[in-house]
């Protein structure tokens, strides 16, 4: 790209992003059909409702909009008391009904924002509007076959659309929006979130301008589902966008798509030209009008959101990338902070180490896995086995080994540790007779230490711990090792 | 012989649920030649019968019915009179037939209607026209001009029908017998193929104003399965009060003047003698937004059923046009050849007036003329007890007389409209003949006072005896 830094600096990028949250409820927003079309073969979720059967009628799901209250005050806002359902019109095989239901003019979130962190400190994000609709169905196209097929499962799951003001002017800002979007709305209980299933997807909103209080012409790619690839479709586009006007030509408003193999938007002009979705009043549905005592049920119990951890644990002095780590991780991040509660931050910082150590088989990003670490181990056998190395009865190297057993052993840690004779030694008496013997051994070394080279030190305590099986405290084996040697 | 005093003989075991199915099927045999029904449903119907029998009950017990072909019900198909659906079974049964069905009735056939109930005539059913049973050169009315006819044949003692703007009030003027349209929301929709979903009713056509009250009893109430349904009265519709004397009945003017035949003006003005004789008070009425009443109702329909039609598609269910080549070809051909001239015509308006540059233009203002007309009827409401005029500015008309040109056939509907755009319950009342053509009455009553006016029409059908 022949755009140079110094070009690219002259303009400002503004990015808005819809995310589209599938929530958890038990049924579909219009039928009394499973919602979770995991593993269940195609077409058998499905109703005269989702097929739209003559004379069908939809029924609102109320836990949906339960969850649009909880949305509603994860995003600092309140939900919109009135709100209504309007029908948006097209044709497709995966659209039974020959139009979705959905919100248009009265959401029923309006307002709110996200505060959102970044390397140093955090920025604001608005969100424009929420509205509450029907997911489509999903077609598939077998090759060299002269025929479509179509899944009806996921007709009608229920969607939560939250429109982001463009108030994110950065790839590294786009991508963690994304990923505090998600965040957000998977720790207040809307979504499951697994992102490889597409239950948060994102339509990130581009444009560029060089006077900072004027938005320029913008596009949209589609269909985004994780924070790299948002953040690699926002960067291109956004140089995409500077080449074309460094050209003097001009941005042209369209959709476009993402494609990973070539890191390239393309163009989808053509294919929805002019699209006219008619939208209409949704006459089946009655306008909701929510009363207090709902909207004050519903919101009760809301959980903590990812800021309010990480303000709790910045008390435990853990790095902040490992910090972000951790709140990936709603079951072990929930995990430490009742450990924190409940036996103090000195145990929290500990515990978070173990976890944290352990989420490497939790590496990839947005993927909810069946049996995070945090809900395998119960908190009061973490507490115990951290409890131990606080009493110096087991090092820190060897309580990471028990604690990768008690995944699947479920002894106390204490029968654990014992058992692979990893109890530390701390018997002062035990350990000088093992440094006597190894400063007897090795004289040398003796002598350098002596001469001030602190370095061999560490050679002698390793030998200490060696003879001794690696059960002795090596604290306490340098201390000791010093004072006969009369440092 | 009333519905009830049919169940109960049934019930006592006087009576054989089996024998009345068989009179029925019988009489849609001689009958036939009207073209009333589509199909009928016997097999069903004598197995329904049977069980019946086995063990009567029900407030309906053995009564048999016709429904109309746009009610999805089990033993045949339904095919709203539409070649579209022409192949159509349907999976599940529309809730006022399960409703019924608990209570002991049987539905032995389907009747004719306008495609999709889009009509005053069932001149545009894909099948055939209904001829009038008072006249077989006429028209029955219509959308739901086959249960109207089928009631005044006599082959059962009440019908199902649904009335948009007016689909159950028109026919039952025409054929002679008491058509029922409740408070919108009183019956549920659900199974019931949508033409308009803000004004489409589920409603009742019978010989007698108590046979509809019962009807209606069994029918209404909330629908978890119809998010629009409303709760019914605690107290029982077949309302035995005198509702007329004492009461403040208003005569609605705009429905008075010009247009009016004047042996169904006579016919009227002899109606609203009789309610003043037994003790109404009675006033002229005016409410100036009704005659818009046409023109909103002809942009909100056809929007709404453009909408409702969407899912007719060719791609899961009926009709599909099998040489297409690719998707957009199967769309267009299947809904070229499987929709009718009217229901194209719908879809057309329905479109335009939903399309960007034109909703503010027609749709959104249509909605406040609708506002209006609803808080002109609840004015009204607030100094009268019931509004009357009549159903429809003529009698039945000759067939074809009105086929060629839609607005004409459009204009049936003028006096009926108004209380689908309100949702007001309405109901037509044999009232009188012109030459051996009935003519009904229209008794009009406020939101949810289906009580109050089945109680009026029940009295009037005494004075009128």
């Amino acid at each position: 790209m022949a755009v140079s830094e110094a070009v690219r600096k002259q303009y400002v990028p503004s990015i808005g992003i819809e995310t589209h949250v599938q929530l958890n409820t038990n049924t579909k927003l219009f039928s009394a059909v499973g919602n979770d079309a995991r593993g269940a073969l195609p077409n058998s979720l499905i109703s005269h409702i989702d097929t739209a059967m003559p004379g069908a009628l939809p029924v609102l799901n109320r836990a949906a909009i339960g969850l649009c209250v909880r949305a509603a005050l994860a995003l600092n806002t309140q939900p919109q008391k009135f709100s209504r359902f309007e029908r948006k019109h097209y044709f497709y095989p995966d659209l039974p009904k020959g139009y979705q239901i959905t919100q248009y003019e009265a959401p029923i979130i309006i307002g709110g924002y996200l505060d959102v962190p970044e390397q140093h400190g955090s920025f604001k994000v608005g969100i424009e509007r929420a509205n509450l609709e029907e997911d489509a169905g999903k077609n598939t196209h077998p090759e060299n076959a002269d025929y479509s097929l179509v899944d009806l499962n996921r007709a009608g799951t229920p969607l939560l659309e939250v429109v982001s003001q463009p108030d994110i002017h950065s790839p590294a800002q786009a991508k963690a929006f994304a990923r505090e979007m998600w965040l957000t709305m998977k720790y207040s209980g809307v979504t499951d979130g697994d992102l490889y299933l597409g239950q948060v997807r994102f339509d990130v909103n581009i444009s560029v301008s060089k006077d900072s209080g004027k938005l320029g012409t913008r596009s949209e790619i589609k269909n985004l589902n994780s924070f790299r690839i948002v953040e690699n479709a926002v960067a291109y586009e956004i140089g995409r966008q500077i080449e074309l006007l460094e050209k003097g030509q001009k941005v042209v408003q369209e959709t476009r798509g993402w494609d990973e193999a070539k890191q390239k938007s393309l163009s989808q002009r053509g294919k929805e030209e002019a699209q006219d979705y008619r939208y209409m009043p949704e006459p089946d549905i009655p306008p909701l009008d929510l009363e207090d005592e709902f909207i004050k049920e519903a919101g009760k119990d809301s959980p903590k959101l990812p800021n309010d951890y990480r303000e709790s644990f910045k008390e435990l002095g853990i790095d902040p990338k490992n910090i972000e780590d951790i709140v990936s991780v709603q079951d072990m991040t929930e995990a430490v902070q009742d450990i924190k509660t409940k036996a103090g931050p000195a145990h929290a910082r500990r515990i978070a180490f173990w976890l944290h150590w352990k989420t490497g088989i939790y590496e990839e990003e947005g993927r909810v896995k069946p049996a995070p670490v945090a809900t395998l181990i119960s908190l009061d056998r973490m507490i115990k086995l951290s409890q131990m190395v606080e009493d110096k009865r087991l090092s820190s190297t060897a309580a990471k080994d028990v604690f990768y057993e008690m995944i699947n052993d479920k002894r106390e840690p204490q029968e654990i540790a014992e058992s692979k004779n990893l109890i530390q030694v701390s018997d002062e008496g035990e350990i000088e007779k093992i440094v006597s013997e190894v400063l007897s051994q090795n004289a040398k070394a003796a002598e350098d230490v002596k001469k001030g080279e602190l370095k061999a030190i560490g050679f002698l305590v390793g030998q200490v711990m060696a003879k001794s099986q690696g059960k002795a405290n090596p604290q306490l084996a340098q201390d000791i090792i010093k004072k006969q040697l009369g440092l | 012989m009333s519905i009830a005093e049919l169940a109960s003989q049934v019930k006592s075991g006087q009576r054989k649920a089996a024998d009345l199915v068989d009179e029925s099927l019988k009489a849609l045999e001689n009958k036939k030649e009207y073209d009333f029904f589509i199909s009928d449903v016997a097999d069903r119907a004598r197995s329904r019968a049977a069980e019946v029998d086995m063990q009567p009950f029900g407030r309906l017990a053995g009564v048999p019915f016709i429904a109309k072909d746009n009610f999805l019900t089990f033993g045949g198909k339904t095919t709203a009179a539409s070649n579209i659906l022409r192949p159509f079974d349907a999976p599940y049964q529309a809730t006022a037939i399960e409703r019924l069905e608990a209570e002991g009735a049987i539905c032995v056939a389907k009747a004719n209607l306008d495609a999709f109930a889009h009509g005053s005539s069932t001149e545009n059913s894909d099948w055939f026209t209904t001829k009038n049973p008072h006249d077989k050169s006429r028209v029955p009315g219509g959308s739901s001009g086959g249960s109207a006819a089928a009631v005044a044949l006599g082959v059962v003692p009440f019908a199902l029908g649904t009335d948009t703007g007016g689909s159950i009030r028109l026919p039952a003027s025409f054929c002679g017998v008491v058509g029922y349209k409740p408070t919108y929301g009183l019956v549920s929709r659900s199974g019931v193929i949508a033409m308009a979903s803000s004004t489409d009713v589920v409603g009742p056509l019978a010989k007698s104003v108590e046979d509809a009250a019962l009807v209606l009893e069994v029918m209404s109430g909330r629908d978890e399965l119809d998010s629009t349904t409303i709760d019914r009265d605690e107290a029982p519709y077949i309302n035995l009060e005198n509702e007329i004397k004492g009461k403040k009945i208003g005569v609605v003017q705009e429905y008075m003047s010009k247009g009016l035949e004047p042996d169904v003006k006579k016919i009227i003005d002899e109606s609203i003698e009789k309610f003043r004789q037994a003790g109404a008070a009675i006033e002229e009425s005016s409410m100036p937004s009704l005659p818009l009443a046409l023109a909103v109702y002809y942009i909100v329909c056809p929007a709404e059923v453009s909408s409702n039609l969407s899912r007719y598609d060719g791609q899961r269910y009926g009709f599909s046009a099998t040489e297409a080549k690719d998707l957009d070809e199967s769309y267009e051909l299947s809904r070229e050849q499987g929709f009718g001239a009217e229901a194209k015509r719908r879809i057309m308006i329905g479109t335009h007036v939903l399309s960007s540059g034109y909703y503010d233009a027609y749709y959104k203002k249509a909605q406040i003329v609708r506002t209006k007309i609803i808080n002109e009827f609840e004015r009204a409401f607030e100094k009268y007890d019931f509004l009357v005029g009549p159903v429809t500015p003529n009698v039945a008309f000759k067939i074809g007389e009105r086929s060629s040109d839609p607005l004409q056939m459009y204009l049936s509907d003028i006096m009926t409209v108004a209380a689908n755009m309100s949702g007001n319950p309405a109901i037509s009342v044999p009232a009188g003949t012109s030459d051996g053509l009935p003519v009904g009455l229209q008794i009009i009553g406020p939101m949810r006072g289906d009580r109050g006016l089945l109680g009026a029409a029940r009295a009037f059908e005494g004075l009128n005896r």
